[in-house]
């Protein structure tokens, strides 16, 4: 029985003179609510996840017998209690507790937020007073000096003025309990009790990573954002003119949020309560959207200059755009553009076309886009960056269970005892989703995260493991051996739900721990206490990242982890299955419609007779019964001059395309690149055309998030200049190469997709404007979507899953005399993808504004380097010089670049060799060498 | 409050990742230090007690290099290492603290007794590059006043001379006085009791029986029938746990520390007794820092005891760092677990919910040393130690200031302050007549000597407005300034005030504030009394007001002078 079906306690008492019930765990705040009586409050945050904690004392209420009074938001009732919630002794000890707080507050019309909750609840409590007691602050009564000991705005985001602190601890519970970034605490004690920051550390200096729960959280603006503020930091400026409610842009964690705008300015973005994040955001959601008002926006349609040829080594800003582009007028530029693809497609075919959709766009969007190539030129070489994320997760879950989807969201860890995290670092690329792993770990679930590098999950972790990098697979098969050894395997479920055990019960007779031990750099012993916490746990779950997927075994790694639930029956139940986290906002719903080179939307193979035939049927013309060339492919055939003539929308692969010097070389041969975007990227530089679009803010449509939930947004704020919404741009180029679509509205599109789509049954556009948000599938219309699938078989032909055994597979490129270290790449939590958005965000790139290298200190030490320093990383195919940082949580012998750096690109460095399966090129390995630079900056390429 | 200078945008060092970094010989570092201390969260006390021992303060750095040991946040221990005012914290770039530190202390008695005129002499004595002089909360010394406490050592009775020859001694171990040993107290006759109560001679029904007709109550302060509680605990599903209450921090107590410097063991046994009887599976003994004497004896007697043959109930030594708050009860188990010492909310209550989440048995030292000759002479006997037929047993009374023979008195509950003056302290000191007492410590309130006839129990002050407690009695004289004493509770408060509710942290703040500024305004006085006694989480703020209601109603001029 869970928990829900258990019957809940009822409980009667008396509440104002009334009889009331109370179900078990409810507060007698809530209660009081429930019917009708709001009780004042400050330390109480009426939202999920916070705890009462009953510290400021406004919500006192009098039970009957009690000499005291209680704290409403924190006492439960019980059986037969009289309360009173009103009554001159309640409402005198309430007006007295907000006089006592008011008397140390800056005066309200100059204090940070005269709007807040303190200011209302004061009035509700009846202060209609100035407060008759003495102060010690220096800002009591008045305006906050700026040289006010309690001021602190370091952060580039976030004012702290704690002159308007009540010292409730809202923030601490915010950042402990609700995002466990355990960041602030309350220093001191008595009436020197304050938030402090690590170890009372300025805001800007400490740890915090800038989540804004806090913010979110503070009842009197003592923690607000700077947006507001004016120039002083300690007073409001900025009153919104109204709140609209939106959906993040950055990763797949799909957050919901609530934009404030000033005119058509983002001021503010707070958390809504949708099923991803529960009110939470971290940093880029919530202080990363001014790159949208980035006077960097296209905001004309540009045509390259007859003058200005293509140059591969090239490095263009902003600033340069005339050098090389001129204006157009729209039809001129999408006249201009159309023509480029149909000569190509007239004159050599249209296989000498490709195309990059995004995974940043809407889902409307990614299927126009996919239709508009394969309809258009009858080819399928489109793709998008998912190649370069999780094609090879996507390649092996198809394979084995018949779906490319998360198995349960990431919410699951909320009901479950086991949870293991590889390869991923959801603290950086995740921060909504690690929340949930990190509360799970302190409700007392087992945490096991295994990374190359340590990483602050570990901190929370009951097994941390640290293992050697690219030696997935046998430490992964290390456990499946001990496992089976260990007769800890799910027969039932094996011989019901699967197929392949034998052949993989033989393969991994050879990967004993004891023989794994020193291939995977982790204990014999250690890893089979993994394998018995995984498998002997009630409900386990897998949640992995790019880690897992970007390497030349990358299929096999995933491989490995599918056969690890398998066996395990840890898959189809509530807490358990199997989670690759998606990187980018609409990454899930960008491949589910279709924006892959093998796949028509919702995965249907092209090489299908009947499925092409539906598609031809729909789309009016034979459509390419082949394959098409996945990213990486594209990129080697433009180098080769087969692809003529590419359409970029919204992706850079000049920045997130491996081995880049090759890449962006191929670019500038292409005899016409149409790219659509809102910035002027390093894939722009190559463009014949480039068409000035909309940011996520300013369009309308759905996403779809890791969790399969689809959740749609609408415009909040029009594109500047004359920039378009990427649907129509897209439509209107079908037009021009002859297809007349003939779409009104977005709604339009959503329909003809979904109706291609059976995962999205019962989820119609009505539904979806009602709800906000839907998981797929859904049953019917009036049923919540399927949060937990594979819970009767799997959707293979057999409806069994099956088991793939793997080899040991050693990275493409291991360290050498030449190239003694490992180079692995990734993101930092400010920085997003190739950073075209996040380095446009002021407070973000005030965060992490230049490209580093992350280096053992120890390392740093033995080489002679100097941490701030400028060094030359160098690999085989290129080097960048950036800035030494030492970071202890880098291995020995290891060394790390985020890609997001268009000063020194990561990807000059790495290799491009491919996963056989997912075509997923090898990012998080290769050789290299570090040295002391020559030359100070500068990009030392070629 | 203690904060660096006004903070602009300031760009971090992007040669590092956020926030404080730390190498690993810093780790290393305090990894040393802490010996073969466990990494576990509930010893982080203990982890800051072996640095600061070690160190003389807690660097920043050891604060970023411990929480990593014990795989914290930063801020989990920086919070703890600031809650607790034994704990010099020192930023990067700060001197640290010099390297001798005279705590004085300035309770009610103290005062009386000129630490406030000692502190200055010292400070004018010394070089402030080398000793540090701090006006510390009472350390339980109220009848040898003033009292000083320098490393780990106890002066009473302080002159400037006495600790200026002390600063240059080595301090770093404590005086130990003749006390009764393991060896002697079973060579006495104890622990016989407990061997009866092992052996099922006395079955733990029969205890609880015992202790309830006895009428043994509380001694911390509340009172609660102890062997009521007994029952309470035993009911509820184990494993149960002990905590032994030994935070004896209400200025002008000393009773605890009295008994532990002479007879250990007799609370010992209790505890044993009293653990076996309810069925704790562990004894934690929180012993306040400021009685090194006391904890360094029971270092010594608790593992006299254990290695013995007697079978015993695995016990835990904590050491608490300065925080009267941690005396409550629930704040004690909050510190136990290594963290700030903030009251809990009540209900649920410690009996059900307690240290660890266990149902928790707490009891005061003085409580404890009574059970084993309760059971051994039984109920009846003690019962008849009252005053007269209201009032059972037997109290140690605390008392201090102008009678001529201040310490710890042994004498029958209820007994009339005149009596326990005249009987016991050999009367009002030379040329002192009785103008005011204390009746419970700081929190207890004040009243006048034409109260000095009421019964000293519980139950006989509340009906005026205060409590006897933990029996800490203070005599004033017509020497002394009842309003001087008042501020001194009231600063004492603010001071020990966790800050965690807003009655009780803003309004000692300004209690204190509105006193030194000599506000008469009675109606901003009442309001505020009112919120602090109906809405404050504990009994700190719910009677610091006690001694300015006090002062309003039978000293009003003092109040209004």
């Amino acid at each position: 029985m869970s928990l829900d079906q258990t019957p809940l306690q009822v409980i009667t008492f008396t509440l104002d003179g009334r009889e009331v019930t109370a179900a078990e765990g409810e507060s007698i705040w809530q209660v009081a609510k429930r019917q009708g009586t709001d009780i004042p409050h400050l330390c109480w945050k009426d939202s999920p996840g916070y705890r009462a904690d009953g510290n400021c004392r406004a919500c006192m209420v009098e039970v009957e017998g009690e000499r005291t009074l209680t704290a409403s938001c924190v006492r439960q009732p019980s059986e037969g209690m009289v309360v009173n919630t009103a009554n001159d002794r309640v409402s005198t000890n309430r007006r007295m507790v907000m006089e006592l707080l008011a008397a140390d507050m800056p005066a309200r019309d100059t204090s940070p937020d005269p709007d807040a909750p303190f200011w209302t609840q004061a009035d509700a409590a009846g202060l209609t007073e100035a407060p008759r007691f003495p102060s010690s602050r220096p800002g009591a009564g008045k305006d906050i000096p700026v040289d006010s000991i309690f001021h602190d705005a370091s952060h580039p985001s976030i004012a702290v003025n704690l002159d308007a602190c009540i010292s409730c601890g809202l923030c601490e519970r915010a950042c402990r309990d609700v995002q466990v970034n355990d960041v602030i605490g309350m220093g001191g004690r008595g009436d020197h009790a304050m938030p402090v920051f690590d170890a009372a550390d300025p805001m800007g200096l400490s740890s915090c990573v800038a989540c804004g729960e806090c913010v979110q959280a503070c009842p009197t603006g003592a923690l607000l954002e700077k947006t507001l503020l004016d120039e002083t930091a300690t007073q409001r400026e900025v009153i919104p003119d109204c709140v609209e409610p939106s959906v993040c842009p950055f990763c797949g964690v799909g957050c919901q949020t609530e934009v404030s705008l000033k005119g058509n300015d983002i001021v503010k973005v707070d958390g809504r309560q949708g099923p991803a994040n529960r009110g939470k955001l971290c940093v880029k959601g919530r202080f990363g959207m001014d790159y949208v008002m980035s006077d960097e926006r296209l905001t004309k349609p540009l045509i390259r200059r007859e003058d200005a040829p293509k140059n591969p080594h090239g490095h263009y800003t902003f600033a340069d755009i005339p050098n090389l582009f001129r204006e157009a007028t729209w039809d001129e530029a999408l006249e201009h553009a159309a023509r480029g693809l149909t000569r190509v497609r007239e004159t050599l075919g249209g296989k000498a076309i490709a195309g990059f959709g995004s995974a940043k766009g809407t889902n409307e969007e990614a299927y126009l886009f996919q239709k508009f190539i394969r309809q258009g030129f009858g080819t399928n070489n489109v793709d998008h960056c998912t190649r370069l994320c999780h094609a090879s997760s996507v390649a092996a879950l198809m394979e084995g269970v018949g779906s490319g989807a998360v198995s349960a969201p990431f919410t699951a860890a909320d009901d479950s005892d086991c949870i293991l995290l590889i390869g991923c670092r959801p603290e950086q690329n995740h921060p909504v989703a690690a929340t949930y792993f990190k509360q799970a770990a302190k409700r007392g679930a087992k945490l096991i995260v295994m990374d190359p590098r340590r990483q602050g999950l570990m901190r929370h972790a009951s097994h941390p493991v640290i293992f050697a990098p690219g030696r997935d697979v046998p430490m992964l098969n290390a456990m499946i051996h001990t496992i089976i050894e260990e007769g800890l395997t799910d027969e039932q479920y094996i011989q019901a739900h699967t197929d392949g055990f034998d052949a993989l019960k033989e393969k991994v007779k050879d990967f004993s721990p004891e023989a794994m031990a020193e291939v995977c750099g982790v204990p014999a012993e250690t890893l089979r206490d993994l394998a018995r916490t995984y498998a002997k746990a009630e409900r386990a779950i897998i949640f992995w990242g790019m880690g897992v997927s970007q390497h030349v075994h990358g299929t096999d790694n995933a491989r490995c982890l599918i056969a690890l639930s398998l066996i395990t029956g840890q898959i189809g139940r509530e807490g358990t299955g199997l989670h690759p986290l998606r990187g980018q906002n609409n990454v899930q719903g960008a491949s589910d419609a279709g924006l892959i080179p093998m796949v028509f939307p919702n995965y249907r193979s092209v090489e299908d007779p009947d499925i092409r035939a539906e598609f031809e049927d729909a789309w009016g013309r034979s459509l390419d019964p082949e394959r098409g060339l996945t990213v990486v492919e594209i990129m080697h055939e433009v180098a080769e001059r087969r692809i003529r003539a590419m359409y970029v929308q919204g992706e850079n692969p000049a920045m997130s395309d491996p081995d880049q010097a090759h890449a962006r070389k191929a670019l500038a041969t292409l005899d016409h690149l149409v790219v659509q975007d809102i910035f002027f990227t390093e894939t722009a530089w190559f463009a014949d055309v480039i068409l000035p679009a909309s940011a996520q803010p300013e369009k309308p449509g759905t996403y779809t998030n890791s969790n399969r939930q689809v959740q749609v947004a609408m415009p909040v704020r029009v594109p500047p200049g004359e920039a378009r919404q990427d649907w129509k741009l897209i439509a209107e180029l079908a037009l021009r190469c002859g297809h007349d679509w003939g779409y009104r509205e977005i709604d339009e599109v959503y329909s003809e997709m979904a109706a291609h789509m059976p995962s999205l049954d019962n989820i119609s556009w009505a539904r979806l404007m009602r709800e906000g948000a839907v998981t797929y599938p859904a049953v019917a219309e009036n049923l919540p979507g399927e949060n937990i699938i594979f819970t009767q078989g799997f959707p293979t032909k057999t409806g069994r899953a099956h088991l793939v055994p793997t080899d040991l597979v050693p990275p493409d490129e291991m360290p050498d005399a030449e190239f003694p270290m490992v180079l692995t790449t990734g993101r930092m939590l400010e920085h997003w993808h190739t950073g075209a958005m996040t380095r446009r965000a002021t407070a973000l790139d005030a965060q992490e504004p230049e490209p580093v290298v992350a280096m053992h200190p120890r390392d740093i030490g033995r080489m002679g380097l100097q941490r701030g320093a400028q060094v030359t990383v160098e690999t085989r195919r290129g080097a960048i010089t950036l800035t030494l940082r030492a970071d202890r949580d880098v291995t020995q012998g290891m060394l790390f670049i985020p890609f997001c750096f268009v000063e020194a690109p990561a990807n000059f460095l790495t290799n491009p060799q491919l996963d056989p399966f997912g075509k997923i090129p090898e990012f998080k390995y290769c050789a290299a060498r570090i040295s002391a630079a020559d030359t100070a900056t500068g990009i030392a390429a070629e | 409050m203690e904060r660096r200078a006004h903070e602009v945008t300031k760009q971090r060092d992007p040669s590092l990742p956020k926030g404080r970094q730390i190498a690993d010989s810093d780790v290393a570092e305090v990894r040393a230090l802490l010996g073969g201390l466990p990494p576990r969260r509930d010893l982080l006390i203990e982890a800051l007690h072996r640095i600061q021992d070690a160190r003389g303060h807690i660097s920043t750095t050891h604060i970023a290099a411990l929480a990593e040991i014990l795989r914290l946040a930063q801020v989990e221990v920086y919070e703890v290492a600031s809650f607790y005012h034994h704990f010099d914290i020192v930023r990067e770039g700060e001197a640290p603290p010099p390297p001798v530190t005279i705590r004085v202390s300035t309770g009610v008695s103290c005062e009386m007794a000129g630490a406030y005129d000692l502190i200055d002499e010292l400070v004018a004595a010394t070089d402030p590059n080398f000793v540090r002089v701090v006006a510390a909360p009472c350390i339980g010394q109220a009848d040898g006043a003033p009292a000083a406490w320098i490393g780990k050592r106890i002066f009473r009775n302080a002159t400037k001379d006495q600790l200026l020859r002390a600063i240059v001694q080595d301090n770093s171990t404590p005086d130990l006085p003749d006390y009764e040993t393991f060896e002697s107290y079973r060579a006495n006759g104890g622990y016989t009791v407990l061997a009866k109560v092992l052996s099922a001679e006395i079955t733990p029904e029969a205890a609880i029986e015992t202790m309830s007709g006895a009428g043994l109550r509380g001694l911390g302060g509340a009172g609660f029938p102890a062997g009521r509680k007994w029952g309470f605990v035993r009911g509820y599903e184990g494993p149960r746990l002990m905590t032994v209450n030994g935070d004896e921090g209400e200025p002008g107590t000393f009773k605890d520390r009295y008994w532990m410097e002479r007879h250990p063991h007799k609370m010992l046994e209790g505890a044993q007794i009293a653990a076996r009887v309810v069925g704790c599976e562990r004894i934690y003994i929180y012993m306040r820092d400021e009685y090194p004497t006391v904890l360094e004896i029971l270092r010594r007697e608790m593992v006299a005891l254990e290695a013995s043959d007697i079978p015993t109930i695995p016990m835990e030594l904590r050491r608490g760092a300065g925080a009267y708050i941690c005396g409550e009860e629930s704040a004690m188990i909050e510190s136990i677990e290594g963290k700030r010492g903030l009251p809990r909310h009540r209900p649920p209550y410690i009996a059900q919910v307690g240290l660890f989440g266990r149902p928790t048995l707490n009891h005061n030292i003085e409580t404890l040393l009574w059970v084993p000759e309760i059971l051994e002479k039984g109920a009846d006997w003690f019962a008849a130690q009252g005053w007269n037929e209201n009032h059972s047993g037997l109290r140690s009374f605390s008392v201090s200031g102008r009678v001529k023979e201040p310490g710890v008195k042994l004498a029958p509950a209820g007994i009339p302050l005149q009596r326990l003056i005249d009987d016991y302290c050999g009367g009002m000191a030379d040329g002192h007549t009785l103008k005011a007492f204390l009746p419970g410590g700081a929190s207890g309130g004040i009243f006048p000597a034409s109260m000095a006839d009421t019964p000293m129990d519980f139950g006989q002050w509340e009906p005026h407005g205060g409590f006897i407690g933990s029996h800490a009695v203070v005599i004033l004289s017509q020497a002394d300034s009842v309003r001087a004493a008042v501020l001194n509770t009231m600063r004492f408060f603010r001071h020990e005030s966790c800050g965690q509710c807003t009655p009780c942290r803003q309004g000692t703040a300004k209690m204190v504030q509105m006193l030194e500024m000599g506000s008469a305004e009675r109606a901003l006085y009442d309001d505020l009394l009112m919120v602090m006694g109906d809405s404050s989480i504990c009994g700190l703020g719910q009677a610091a007001g006690n001694c300015v209601k006090h002062l309003m109603r039978y000293f009003p001029e003092e109040f209004s002078q």
